[in-house]
């Protein structure tokens, strides 16, 4: 009841503000979770800037061609990408107020999310196996920062969509947790558009 | 006070604009579009047949187009009345994301060039 008053807070005070404003319901909600969104775009663009900096100084070691496997992160971005549609395939559920199939699709983004994290941690675990891990060099560093970083955001995505799973089958769909999933929404397909830098930047540029 | 919120929210129409924000047709496009926007540059790259100074403009070039279409069709930007701020919010960003990495790159690379000829570890090997 607690967690659900805060959400509604702003909802409410919106609504008694002006009722014609609150068309969209949790909007305030969701306009501050995007304003962390583009936070965190920030936080993307500087270790973005730190890997083009350092991708050349491989200090004597491999460098981006000598490591990256093209197919293996064409798997890997298959994954993300199929996650992200069958997420906003649960939003479209969530509006058609169908709760059986908004846990399916939760469900299924969750096992696709976990194939993709399955895969980049076993090939840091292959890298960092064959002496290429983060201390070999600047470029090394700089890349699993910013792998690790973005794979750090999928695994908490999934984590906050466990837990809304539970939410969602014990309480229904109810306001609050329609602005839930919406917020996990953005920051679902935001971690999705992320990867398309990375795929572009960190593995394609590098071995082109 | 989770029933008050549910009585106000819900009659306002919230489901009639809650559909206009996202359908199937939408994702299927976006998805449609992303995969032909992902199969292309891994295609050129694996292929390994055109040269990296056009390859890599053309990935480049894609990754914007892809983000576009996700912003379009996943995070539904073109609705711009109800989410002027956070188009508001999305174009400072992307400022200052370009700021952040055109200056970084152009900024290191000058300095890369200029003070430390020879001084590189890579140089040296």
């Amino acid at each position: 009841m607690s967690v659900a008053s805060h959400a509604d807070t702003p909802l409410a005070a919106t609504a008694a503000h002006d009722h014609a404003d609150s068309h969209e319901d949790g909007s305030l909600t969701i306009l501050g979770f995007w304003i962390y969104l583009m936070s965190d775009c920030i936080l993307f663009a500087s270790l973005f800037a730190a890997f083009a900096v350092l991708r050349d100084q491989t200090a004597g070691g491999p460098s981006a061609r000598d490591i990256f496997d093209i197919p293996y992160v064409a798997v890997e971005t298959a994954c993300l990408l199929v996650s992200s549609f069958t997420y906003g395939l649960a939003m479209i559920a969530v509006e058609r107020r169908n709760k059986a199939w908004v846990l399916r699709w939760l469900v299924i983004t969750i096992l696709l999310g976990l194939s993709f994290v399955g895969l980049e941690v076993h090939e840091f675990i292959h890298l960092t196996s064959e002496g290429s891990g983060p201390d070999r060099s600047a470029f090394l560093s700089a890349f699993f920062t910013l792998v690790a970083t973005h794979g750090i955001h999928v695994t908490s995505g999934m984590i906050w969509m466990s837990v809304l799973i539970g939410h969602v089958m014990y309480r229904g769909l109810t306001p609050a947790n329609r602005t839930r999933l919406m917020c996990l929404s953005l920051f679902w397909h935001f971690l999705d558009i992320v990867w398309i830098g990375v795929f572009t930047v960190v593995y394609l540029l590098g071995v082109a | 006070m989770q029933g008050s919120a549910a009585h106000t929210a819900a009659p306002g129409g919230s489901e009639g604009h809650g559909a206009s924000h996202a359908s199937v047709r939408d994702y299927v496009i976006g998805f449609a579009l992303s995969i032909i926007l992902t199969a292309v540059p891994f295609g050129l790259v694996m292929a390994g047949t055109i040269p990296a100074s056009t390859a890599v403009p053309v990935c480049l070039a894609l990754a914007v187009v892809q983000i576009v279409v996700h912003l379009v069709y996943f995070l539904h930007m073109n609705r711009a009345s109800s989410r002027s701020w956070n188009m508001a919010a999305l174009i400072f960003t992307v400022v200052v994301v370009a700021i952040l990495g055109a200056g970084t790159i152009w900024v290191m690379y000058h300095l890369n060039l200029n003070m430390m000829p020879g001084m590189m570890p890579n140089d040296a090997t």
